[in-house]
């Protein structure tokens, strides 16, 4: 109710603002389109909310400040809630039938991988703005999200130089799930560590009796849980209630589903992550942004990565869109070959890398204490997302539409 | 090797617990009274977050659980009473009222409470056998789900209040000729199913993330468990639990819970296959 309602004001302001522009009598253009595809019911809405909250923050930031060149941003939300689709059936509308000049959104990797088939038949750029297990290499995406280079390549050596060698896995079962593991298997092994074990969970499985004893059978130094969802989270409170007491490793707990403040202490105890974004930050920068989105979004539980990253996808289309002097992917895409598509975000500076369209980070790797304090253990700077051009990725010379994984790399040509 | 006996045991619990918990409520209203309640585990999930929001007030969590399970029976009267009793000759329209019920539910609790609740926490307390170690609620479910068990078979088929239940859901006009109040039963028959329901919720709270679609992940289990219940409901259920919970947990040991969850679900269907006198024949008898 109340979401849409300041929805609701969102497009009454963007409406006024036109009027304004309108008899301000300047030549005035129609309002950029925004189309924006996010849970806010289903079994990830609790994710999904602060991504539509800080996509309406943003929208309402840059159009009190003038818009984009001049014009407003009309920002048109559909909830596909959960279902890949509708994912595509809520894409096809907004791409073909409202012809938004940019398409947001999408949470789970499943959803992204429904709308990128769709996208790719138009001309509309589309900003992904999870973290994501990586390797998407097409032109008409900018990714915003932090990629394993910058969360797995920090953490797991972290984690195995701290608490030891063996791993045990514990994944959902879909893409996300299966190619992150991927990851670990690969980062592992070239530390020399083990997976000593690894269990994929389908989507919705809530009950862990039988994973928890796995995992005591094989015996880990530590977990790395890329669970996903709110049913499969339902893991750590069964995890603590059996006294499994092990530290654990991820690059979706804390800052993306803020665990820490779903659940009752200590059930994240010793939780760590690698993170672009996490409200805990507190630098002056950050501290601001947090400022102004509780004043908007009291009921905020938690700012999580996803929305942070959400609000940060509209300054950075602002960003292209400016540099470029067009709203056409190709001229955007012009300014992104420059290697000169920068905004200062909350965390820090963060630029476009030119050759695979993801967004360079400031990474820091956290952990979770007894009571669900969040301590920065490692500043790790800013981190390239460097390994799709490494691998042969060069967006600027080819668009490959792809999605690559360690173990599927682009042919050799 | 103790140790393996024990968690093999407590595996089968484990399973067993939540099968009979989320599917006791549904034997009696589906089941029994042939009503197909897709809101089911909205009832479960009232349960749920009525006992996170007592225990939140400061409420016991056993006194709680009590009263939520007690919230989510009078809900169920009310519906019964508003809704369902306007579709007990029409099973299949009952399900989709029941459906859109569970749709406004969910969405409403979504925009009133919001996505996510903060949760309470299982009850301390765990043991070591072993190199394993083991929750002590879990043992707690487990010991619900057979108190469960056995309460439904007593007031069903001991109680004179049972008898007539079972009369009425045989045949509702001759029941009504011999002086039973049929509107009655029915309304209270399916105040227990749903109180079973938030019972199921209230129960495994502590244990889970709560949102608004939490019902979700127990309602396929449901469903399934009652059906291969077969004929016999009350009689039906438990074996049909065991043999489940079982499969499931012999495959989630060797094999992980994919193929734990596609074993079980296989299973199903060759029951269903061979043991035909489940969903269809229910629908048929209420039809008539």
């Amino acid at each position: 109710m109340t979401s849409r309602r300041k929805l609701g004001m969102v497009l009454l302001g963007a409406m006024l603002g036109t009027a304004a522009a309108i008899s301000v009598a300047q030549g005035a253009e129609p309002p950029l389109k925004v189309g924006l595809l996010e849970d806010v019911s289903g079994d990830l809405a609790f994710m999904g909310m602060p991504k539509l909250h800080g996509s309406q923050l943003a929208v309402e930031e840059i159009n009190k400040s003038g818009g984009i060149m001049g014009r407003q941003i009309e920002l048109i939300h559909l909830d596909p809630q959960g279902d890949n689709a509708r994912y595509q059936e809520f894409g096809r509308r907004l791409l073909n039938r409202d012809k938004v000049d940019v398409l947001i959104g999408g949470i789970t990797s499943a959803s992204r991988e429904a709308l990128r088939p769709i996208v790719d038949r138009t001309s509309t750029p589309y900003f992904y703005t999870n973290q994501y297990e990586g390797g998407v290499c097409d032109a008409s995406m900018i990714s915003m999200g932090a990629v394993p280079e910058q969360q797995f390549s920090t953490l797991i050596p972290w984690m195995v130089e701290k608490f030891g060698k063996k791993v045990y896995v514990i994944a959902a079962d879909y893409n996300f799930g299966q190619i992150s593991a991927e990851w670990n298997r690969k980062i592992l092994k070239d530390l020399g560590g083990e997976v000593v074990g690894e269990e994929f969970i389908p989507l919705g499985v809530s009950q862990f009796a039988q994973t928890i004893q796995n995992i005591q059978k094989s015996k880990p130094d530590w977990l790395l849980t890329i669970n996903v969802g709110a049913a499969q989270d339902s893991f750590f409170e069964q995890a603590a209630a059996a006294n499994l007491n092990l530290p654990m490793g991820s690059s979706i707990k804390v800052m993306l589903g803020f665990e820490h403040k779903r659940f009752k202490p200590p059930a994240l105890n010793n939780m760590h992550a690698t993170a672009n974004w996490f409200e805990e930050i507190d630098t002056p920068e950050a501290t601001e942004f947090k400022k102004r989105w509780h004043a908007k979004f009291p009921d905020e539980l938690y700012i999580n990565d996803m929305g942070y990253n959400a609000y940060n996808a509209l300054y950075m289309y602002k960003a292209l869109v400016e540099k470029a002097k067009s709203t056409k992917l190709d001229n955007m895409r012009k300014v992104i070959a420059t290697g000169d598509a920068c905004i200062d975000a909350p965390e820090g500076k963060v630029c476009i890398d030119p050759k695979s369209q993801h967004t360079s980070h400031r990474m820091r790797l956290i952990s979770v204490g007894p009571k669900h304090e969040v301590t920065v253990e490692k500043d790790y700077g800013t981190i390239q997302p460097y390994w799709l051009g490494e691998i042969g990725c060069d967006l600027t010379k080819k668009n490959d539409k792809d999605q690559y994984t360690p173990s599927h790399l682009p042919k050799k040509s | 090797m103790s140790a393996e006996v024990f968690s093999v045991f407590y595996q089968f619990a484990d399973v067993f617990a939540f099968l009979i918990l989320s599917a006791a409520g549904l034997a009696i209203v589906f089941g029994m009274m042939g009503v197909i309640n897709m809101a089911h585990g909205e009832f479960i999930m009232c349960g749920a977050y009525v006992t996170v929001g007592l225990v939140n007030l400061g409420v016991p969590l056993a006194i709680a659980q009590m009263l939520a399970a007690l919230t989510a029976g009078l809900i169920g009267v009310l519906v019964e009473f508003l809704v369902v009793r306007r579709f007990y000759k029409r099973p299949l329209d009952s399900l989709l009222a029941t459906w859109g019920l569970s749709l406004i539910v969910t969405q409403s609790m979504l925009l009133i409470v919001g996505s996510a609740v903060r949760g309470i926490g299982t009850p301390e307390g765990s043991f070591a056998i072993g190199g394993y170690s083991f929750s002590t609620y879990r043992l707690v479910l487990f010991g619900c789900a057979v108190a469960v068990l056995g309460g439904l078979y007593i007031i069903f088929m001991k109680t004179r209040f049972g008898v007539i239940a079972r009369a009425t859901m045989q045949n509702a006009a001759m029941a009504k000729a011999l002086g039973a109040r049929t509107g009655r039963i029915y309304a209270i028959s399916f105040g227990i199913g749903t109180g079973l329901a938030g019972l199921c919720g209230a129960l495994y709270a502590p244990t889970m993330t709560l949102i608004p679609t939490m019902g979700a992940t127990f309602v396929v289990e449901s469903f399934v468990t009652v059906v291969i219940g077969g004929a016999n409901v009350l009689l039906g259920t438990a074996p049909a639990a065991v043999f489940l919970a079982m499969i499931r947990m012999a495959l989630n040991a060797s094999y992980g819970q994919i193929i734990g969850q596609i074993g079980m679900l296989v299973a199903v269907i060759l029951i269903i296959r061979v043991l035909p006198e489940g969903l269809s024949s229910v629908l048929v008898r209420r039809g008539r």
